[in-house]
């Protein structure tokens, strides 16, 4: 198929550009394969580029001649084109909405950008489950990297190399896959160096309401307890979901045949609860005509942070198990892919001090949102402003990035990244030039060849010219557990994401490059001193020298 | 004395809030001025200072099988839970803190025993550090057309007003009488802040005593003479900051507001503001909300939403930001009035100057702007605040209010303010503590006849001394944000407007960010400080040096001391951060392997460090601050060492997720 097909008309002038907080530009207005373009043809002024992939819903009105199609894109910002003649203004819309709504893959954007920028590392190579299992491999022998899923026949979901326990050979493995939702068995998420203790996720059991039970899957998991110890299953689901589970042949760990794990039930809600929470609150957060306590009721009525803080809550526990219990924990919810991910990712924020490095955190998403298989295709097809309501679309992702915002908020010397790296990758989970977030797992990337045919995110962030960015000047080595408050009143609306294009932020940013120049100044007083001292030192002992010849 | 039944009661528990099943086991000490908890942990010995002045309620609960709790609630939001062993101790306790709470005469305020150890000459000049004579120079005044008036000499006409005013030079002794007369309580117009860019000015008042249909020539004349007094501008505004229903009704009581016939050039304007009856009650009622014990988001934000607590903070906003624009932006004057012109009226002027005039935002600049606004022109600081046994409905949290506009505008402008957080909440604490003379009283006269002056120390010298505490690292006095107005949105930003668990949840650390930005700041700038000296000394001494070489002279020279730069770690800070309860209510395991070491989890708290340098804030310390009355030593015996507000909580390191 020729993008030109869907192109109705590419090129319209006298264009009228409206955003918040901008005067409004004249241009002209070009449709391509996969941008939008608003040109001014003026040097100074800045032109818009906005991919057709981040565009989640358009409306259309008309007075008079004049058209005026109002953008909502994924990233919540909304724009308005003025556009003069009616035909032009529908043919563009609809060239805009057959763009936007591209179903093949392979005719997204990543497959046709080309960088123009010099390639320093390879992102696909980066991030290596073997080079991740090396970290571990030099504090414990008790896992092994498996290669059983290298077809990705027994896990469609999973990578092809996972961490199980030494101890489990691939044959068993096989066995307890077929007792796991989507065939996820348990793996290693997290290996607590201090005293050994694990995280470990899977799918649900496939227990049925006949209760079945897998050998093999009870021996796995009593396979990672150390002699003597007890471990916690976190299920992410309350009793009566998981209880309800067991008629389409889940279900959950029965006690009896799990002796020394406990098991806890937490609730995170799931899929169109949490898209139309999101739903709920960014229209809350665009309406600008309520007074103070509509504001107040709509953001108790989005139910955004109700959910901020059950994940929260759930990967404080799961963290306080491990370095407050000593024990280890196994979490699942269903699938495994959603709810469970943002357990087990936020508990390493919390107990792993490397996490809240750049380059861990991007090791992070690598292992226990990508290659864990989440699907953010499905997760991350569309945003808050989409009317038709699918199955599928869920703000899994963003409320993970939401919670690390509000641990980074109460604790901003512990990380290396700011808040500008999180909105980033919330910008390229929703719409991106780089292949990294395409496809809903390591299967579908290794189908569609992204890492010949499409260029990695890291490899664009991990250049020093990006990185220097998303460096938060304020980070200080922390390698103590960080144990975030939950209350409601530490818990916060995360503004940089929601309130991004509905306030100004001069002040704040130049509170922020204030900020920067303080740091940046005593830095460079101290190596001033540095290099003097030296001098000095150097000088002084020549003269020791020529005094005593 | 006579007032203290009981000085001591041993085996005291005090409950912490977060978790109800951890308790301190100590020793509760009643002194004239404190209470006082000493924990008996033997290592720390933690003490917990409680100001009677600071004491809001005190409540009695049943008695349960474990004793007589007892909750106090204080003025600065900090709660306590005690539970005392014996129901007659307890009851003792009780009678006594009810008393102590309440004193009848000024003398038994704090103020008056408080002794920092400072000389007489020490003590004027401490005083003399905010003069309004000077201010008003600073504003251009006396000029063409505003003149100093004596007219309020020995507060012949108002004696809730200063002695000393600015009125326009047109404005005559007998049209001052005259307007005086037919204000509430002879509150007459007088300038509160003149732009002397375009002469507009901000004048205050109270209500005039207009009724249905009666006026007053003099007070059309005063008017008048404030117009005339801005000659680029053929109105002037008048703010009325009550809600139209309120201000019908005072007409029924023979006062009411200006009729726009009878003044000529008047724009008449009103902006509801509630009283403060309502302001008491939504305070109340978020305090509710902050007290819950572990309150879900939708409780905690339906409970904010329902105290109408932030809908009240954004209308005295925009009240100010409706005035500086009107001064600004039309170049026309304002005269502001509510009905007495103490409460609204000072909230509503001082927040447009704040917006106004940068210098309002430096350290000495708010002081001053306090001093002028709700000092000086008799804000009922003794009446407001329950500083003596009163009428508990004339108490209401006007200043309050207005201390969180200013936090609420320091979010959105982060380099604007030349001092911190910390400065606002300190001041908010001495507003309550009685513990200096400058908020005595409820009016200047007042104060003079007491001698405050004599008799006790004023509060802004003390936070000068202590200002390197309350620096905002990010203020640069030439940043543009630092500079002229402040302009907020035009779109009502709802959202702009922010719980300050700061404030309203400050004792509970647990809640606050556990690091804190503006201290790391200020200890990056300090080091900075100390570098640039240094360098200047390495380069000094390297030229001398060279010159030295160059010259074939032989000099020693001791080799330069390394100075160690240990960083900014906030790590040997550490204050035990333990996991909250993040269980719910969740089955026991059966048998608990015991709970980690504690050292690593143990974390910074700066915030908390810094914290205690002053020590009048920190709960426990207020005895270094030096308190003359025998009975006021430190319980513990000996010399008042101030216990760390950083003592580890031996209890706190245990995970507690399990034993809910």
């Amino acid at each position: 198929m020729e993008f030109a097909e869907l192109i109705r008309t590419p090129r319209v002038d006298n264009v009228v550009l409206h955003r918040p907080f901008y005067p409004a530009v004249e241009g002209t207005l070009c449709l391509t394969g996969h941008h939008l373009i608003l040109s001014s043809r003026q040097d100074n002024t800045e032109e818009l580029w906005l991919l057709h992939s981040n565009i989640d819903a358009i409306d259309k009105r008309f007075v008079g001649p004049l058209g005026t199609i109002i953008i909502k894109c994924k990233d919540f910002r909304i724009i308005q084109l003025d556009i003069p003649g009616m035909e032009e203004c529908l043919n563009i819309a609809s060239s805009i909405e057959a763009l936007s709504t591209l179903d093949s893959i392979t005719l997204m954007y990543p497959f046709f950008y080309r960088p123009m920028f010099e390639v320093i590392e390879d992102g696909w190579h980066s991030f290596l489950p073997e080079q991740e299992f090396e970290f571990y491999s030099s504090a414990t022998s008790e896992w092994r990297l498996s290669y059983v899923n290298k077809e990705f026949a027994v896990c469609p979901s999973y990578s092809p190399i996972v961490i199980v326990p030494k101890s489990i050979d691939d044959e068993a493995l096989r066995k307890v896959a077929t007792f796991r939702h989507g065939g996820r068995f348990p793996v290693l998420s997290y290996y607590h160096k201090k005293n050994g203790m694990v995280i470990m996720r899977s799918g649900q059991p496939l227990t049925g309401t006949n209760g079945r039970r897998c050998k093999e899957d009870e021996k796995l998991i009593n396979a990672t307890l150390r002699a003597g110890k007890r471990g916690y299953i976190i299920d992410t689901r309350s009793l009566t979901v998981a209880q309800q589970a067991r008629a389409k042949g889940g279900g959950f760990e029965q006690e009896a045949h799990y002796p020394q794990w406990r098991r806890i039930h937490k609730s995170i809600e799931r899929y169109h609860i949490l898209q139309e929470s999101l739903i709920k609150l960014v229209e809350a957060c665009n309406d600008q005509t309520h007074n103070m306590d509509r504001w107040l009721s709509k953001l108790e009525a989005s139910n955004w942070l109700t959910h901020i803080k059950e994940i929260l809550t759930t990967a404080c526990l799961a963290a306080q198990c491990i370095d407050r219990e000593g024990a280890s924990i196994l979490i699942h919810g269903t699938e495994g892919t959603d709810s469970t991910l943002q357990v087990t990712s936020l508990a390493q924020i919390i107990l792993e001090p490397r996490s809240r490095t750049i380059r861990g955190f991007e090791a992070l998403i690598e292992r226990e949102w990508l290659q864990a298989g989440h699907p953010f295709q499905q997760r991350c097809a569309q945003s808050a402003y989409c009317n038709s309501r699918q199955k599928w679309e869920s703000p899994v992702f963003l409320l993970f990035l939401d919670c690390v915002w509000q641990i980074l908020r109460q604790f901003p010397c512990s990380f290396e990244f700011n808040e500008n790296f999180l909105i980033m990758l919330f910008e390229h989970a929703y719409a991106s030039q780089f292949g990294t977030f395409l496809g809903n797992n390591e299967s579908e990337r290794c189908k569609l060849k992204l890492q010949q045919k499409t260029m990695s995110l890291w490899s664009w962030v991990n250049r020093p010219s990006e990185l220097s960015k998303f460096t938060s000047p304020l980070f200080e080595a922390n390698n103590l557990v960080i144990w975030p408050s939950v209350a409601p009143q530490s818990l916060h609306l995360w503004e940089g994401i929601f309130l991004r294009w509905n306030r100004s932020s001069k002040y704040l940013d130049e509170a922020y490059e204030e900020m920067v120049n303080i740091i940046e100044h005593n830095k460079e007083l101290q190596a001033k001193v540095n290099i003097l001292r030296r001098q000095l030192a150097e000088l002084e002992t020549e003269d020791g020298m020529q005094e005593s010849p | 004395m006579e007032h203290i039944r009981t000085p001591k009661v041993e085996n005291v528990r005090l409950v912490d809030r977060i978790s109800s099943k951890k308790a301190a086991l100590g020793t509760l000490y009643l002194t004239a001025t404190h209470v006082i908890f000493v924990e008996n942990a033997p290592d720390t010995r933690k003490e917990t200072w409680i100001l009677h002045s600071q004491i809001s309620t005190i409540e009695k609960q049943a008695t349960t099988a474990t004793g007589c709790p007892l909750l106090i609630r204080c003025k600065n939001f900090q709660l306590l839970q005690l539970i005392v062993p014996q129901e007659r101790d307890c009851h003792d306790v009780y009678i006594s803190l009810i008393r102590l709470a309440k004193p009848v005469k000024y003398e038994e305020l704090y103020c008056f025993s408080f002794n920092p150890k400072l000389d007489k000459e020490e003590r004027e000049q401490g005083w003399m550090l905010i003069e309004l004579s000077e201010e008003y120079k600073r504003m251009g005044l006396p000029d063409d057309y505003w003149q100093l008036s004596d007219v309020n000499r020995d507060y012949r006409v108002c004696d809730s007003y200063p002695t000393e005013l600015f009125v326009p030079k047109s404005a005559t002794a007998h049209i001052i009488l005259g307007s005086s007369k037919f204000r509430s309580r002879r509150r007459f117009p007088a300038l509160s802040y003149y732009y002397k860019d375009n002469h507009a000015s901000i004048c205050r008042s109270s209500q005039p005593l207009s009724g249905f249909s009666a006026r007053c020539l003099e007070d059309e004349q005063m008017l008048q003479a404030i117009r005339k007094a801005n000659p680029g501008s053929d109105f002037i505004y008048v703010v009325d900051t009550r809600p139209k229903l309120n201000a019908m009704a005072n007409r029924a009581a023979g006062k009411g507001y200006e009729n726009e016939d009878n003044y000529s050039n008047i724009k008449f304007q009103f902006i509801g503001i509630e009283n403060i009856h309502v302001m008491r009650n939504s305070l109340q009622k978020m305090l509710e909300v902050c007290e819950l014990k572990s309150p879900s988001m939708s409780d905690f934000l339906w409970g904010l939403e329902n105290s109408g607590w932030l809908r009240h903070i954004k209308a005295i906003m925009d009240a100010g930001i409706f005035i500086a624009k009107a001064v600004s932006e039309e170049g026309a004057s304002v005269l502001v009035h509510c009905s007495d012109g103490w409460d609204r009226t000072a909230q509503v002027c001082s927040v447009a100057s704040l917006l106004l005039d940068p210098h309002y935002r430096t350290l000495k600049g708010f002081m001053v702007l306090i001093e002028k606004d709700w000092i000086s022109f008799g804000h009922k600081f003794n009446h407001r605040y329950g500083n003596l046994d009163g009428d508990p409905k004339e108490i209401s949290p006007i200043i309050d209010q207005f201390i969180e506009c200013v936090w609420q505008l320091m979010e959105q402008f982060p380099c604007a303010f030349e001092f911190n957080e910390r400065f606002l909440i300190h001041i908010q604490h001495h507003i309550y503590s009685c513990q200096f003379g400058n908020f005595l009283c409820n009016s200047q006269k007042e104060r003079q006849e007491l001698k405050i002056q004599e008799r006790t120390y004023s509060l802004w010298a003390h936070l000068w001394k202590n200002r390197a505490d309350y620096m905002n690292p990010l203020f640069r006095a030439d940043h543009s944000q630092t500079r002229g107005i402040l302009r907020l949105p035009t779109t009502p930003c709802n959202f702009m407007y922010k719980f300050w668990s700061g404030m309203y949840n400050r004792f509970e650390k647990g809640l606050q960010p556990r690091q804190s930005v503006t201290d790391y700041l200020m200890a990056v700038k300090e080091e900075t400080q100390q570098l640039e000296e240094e360098l200047e000394a390495l380069e000094e001494r390297l030229e001398k040096i060279q010159k030295v070489q160059l010259n074939h002279t032989k000099v020693k020279s001791k080799p330069s001391e390394p100075s160690k730069h240990s960083g900014f770690s906030t790590s040997d800070n550490s204050t035990a951060n333990t996991p909250q309860d993040y269980s719910g209510n969740m089955k026991s395991f059966p048998s608990r392997s015991p709970s980690q070491g504690d050292e690593d989890s143990a974390l910074i708290l700066t915030q908390d460090n810094l914290k205690s340098s002053d020590p009048d804030l920190s709960a426990n310390s207020d005895q270094e601050s030096g308190v003359e009355d025998l009975s006021c030593r430190s319980p513990s015996g000996g010399d008042c060492v101030p216990s760390e507000d950083s003592a580890k909580d031996r209890d706190s390191d245990e995970a507690v997720f399990l034993t809910a």
